[in-house]
């Protein structure tokens, strides 16, 4: 029987008093593409540095592909690339000498590593910089050699750590294209994000984080179909539409100017509103991952 | 450090040596330009009012120390400043040991790479003080090994202050408490028996510069000074102690 890239059976952080992953139990399996969502603070960063092997885990069992995280440090790093939330290029080098120079650290052979980086380059889009010193890439292409610089060992299981964070649309979306082909040739993907639609498009599994737990984990749309309604109804936060809710009996939860009415139902609920609260505003979409996040992380609950 | 010290170190090295290489145009002048002034104003300036020590110029008296203190701050200040800059600044650190590089061979790939910039520095100042003939060939060629051991141990003491220092500003306590006074009290520009006794004493105990020069100094005038085989057994044994100490408080500050 093969192991799963990750067995993860009551793990735990602690950093002094401050529990930042609290026994935490998960499995992904190889091929798959695994999200781990939550507020800044849930423990995802925490989960993926001791998988990574660069922090020591104060509790529990981790392995990845079968080796024992503390037993096995370097078998492991040389099975994963790792794309760490903070910039950590070598700023005096170029593009190219970013991705030998990293290969180096992987005992990958000079023709190699040359070879492998020419590749990384035109894969990512990055050629007409090859030779340029990092410093003075965009935002955007630093996160591709960053990922382009992470995949040099041809790992089995790539870590990202909020990959598409503070980048505009284009760049997310050609990260996020570039990692699909990943997935497609069978590359195992563990990543964090707080742009919770990508997740929803591009997870086949999913954890949702917080205060150090895990809430629920399970493919997205189950997740969305078995905590919430199909759909959500928007109106606006009135005190005179909340009466009449509450009147009615109408569970609601308020964020923001708006407040969400999620059901099954929409249709007969639309109406009934309409013609009991008389909203000056309405409207019905479907639930998303984000929906269920905000109910389960979110302040504001109003059942 | 249970066998996780390997030849991957030579990675870590080499990664500072390509960096370094980059701008060697502008990295080879400092130590040329710091040692040619220190030789024109001590040893040509001051030098005509001092008479001579241990029956040779003041400029052939003081051009050891100059390699001393060269070999000093070479790999002190690539251990604190540059590492400090590459763990804290560059997150450097952090990408090495997402590879099966293990983070005791970051801390010794960067102490061997202050020594290593101690050894091109002092190949560096060996041709100047050549040409001006205060210096003794070939045997000050042996100085290029006691910039080695000099910067093995000059590097570790670095580390140990960067894996203390809490910021960039705050190195500087190191400089001025513990550097400099070293740099002037090792019997660099005057012979360290005008010291008091107890001075002498506490010199040789807690400055390793101060064994550096007595080293430095037999190598470039063997007819007046001799071999303090002491020194060179001082250096050895704290070399071991500090490299020790450096790689443990580096690791408590970074595995975290």
């Amino acid at each position: 029987m093969t192991s799963p890239a990750i067995l993860a059976e009551g793990l735990e952080k602690r950093f002094g008093a401050l529990v930042a992953v609290d026994r935490c139990s998960f499995v992904v399996n190889e091929g798959e593409v695994f999200g781990f969502l939550g507020p800044n603070g849930a423990g995802k960063t925490s989960t993926m540095r001791m998988i990574a092997c660069v922090s020591p885990k104060t509790g529990g069992r981790l392995e990845v592909f079968g080796l024992d995280v503390d037993e096995h440090p370097r078998e492991i790093k040389a099975l994963i690339g790792v794309v760490s939330q903070e910039n950590n290029l070598d700023p005096d080098l170029s593009v190219y000498d970013n991705l030998v120079v990293f290969a180096r650290f992987f005992e990958i052979d000079r023709a190699e590593a040359a070879r492998r980086a020419d590749e990384l380059i035109e894969f990512f889009g990055l050629g007409e910089k090859r030779d340029t010193v990092i410093e003075v890439l965009s935002g955007g292409m630093k996160r591709r050699l960053t990922i382009a610089r992470a995949l040099i060992n041809r790992p089995r299981l790539v870590v990202l750590d909020e990959p598409t964070t503070g980048l505009d649309p284009q760049a997310r979306a050609l990260i996020w294209e570039r990692l699909r082909t990943l997935r497609d040739r069978g590359s195992t993907i563990l990543l964090s994000t707080h742009y919770l639609e990508e997740a929803e498009r591009f997870c086949d599994r999913l954890v949702i984080m917080d205060g150090g737990r895990i809430l629920i984990e399970g493919r997205p749309d189950e997740i969305v179909r078995s905590r919430m309604g199909r759909s959500v109804i928007e109106v606006e936060d009135d005190p005179a539409v909340l009466d009449c809710l509450a009147r009615e009996g109408i569970g609601y939860e308020r964020f923001g100017d708006s407040v969400h009415i999620t059901t099954d139902a929409p249709e007969p609920l639309i109406q009934h509103l309409v013609s009991s609260c008389n909203p000056s505003r309405i409207s019905v979409r479907n639930t998303t991952l984000e929906d269920v996040f905000l109910r389960l992380t979110g302040r504001g609950l109003k059942d | 450090m249970d066998g996780r010290v390997s030849w991957r170190v030579r990675h870590v090295w080499e990664r500072n040596l390509k960096v370094f290489l980059r701008t060697w145009k502008v990295s080879f002048l400092p130590p040329i330009f710091d040692s040619l002034f220190f030789l024109i104003a001590l040893g040509y300036g001051l030098g005509q009012f001092v008479q001579e020590i241990d029956g040779v110029g003041y400029a052939r008296f003081v051009a050891p120390a100059i390699v001393a203190i060269g070999i000093m701050n070479a790999s002190y200040f690539e251990t604190t400043y540059g590492s400090f800059v590459r763990m804290y600044y560059q997150k450097t650190f952090d990408a090495l040991i997402a590879t099966p590089v293990s983070i005791e061979e970051v801390i010794v790939g960067e102490i061997l790479w202050g020594a290593t910039k101690a050894v091109i520095y002092t190949a560096l100042i060996l041709p100047l003080l050549a040409v001006f003939g205060v210096i003794s060939l070939p045997g000050s060629l042996l100085l290029l090994p006691l910039a080695l051991l000099g910067g093995l141990l000059f590097g570790a003491i670095g580390l140990c202050f960067t894996a203390w220092t809490p910021s960039i500003d705050t190195l500087s306590y190191p400089q001025f408490l513990f550097i400099t006074p070293m740099m002037v009290l090792s019997g660099t520009f005057f012979p360290i028996e005008s010291l008091p006794l107890p001075v002498q004493y506490v010199a040789y105990a807690c400055m390793p510069l101060a064994h550096i020069v007595s080293l430095a100094r037999a190598l470039t005038l063997p007819a007046a000074a001799p071999l303090a085989f002491g020194s060179l057994l001082w250096l050895a044994a704290a070399t071991a102690l500090v490299v020790f100490v450096a790689v443990r408080l580096m690791r408590r500050r970074l595995v975290v």
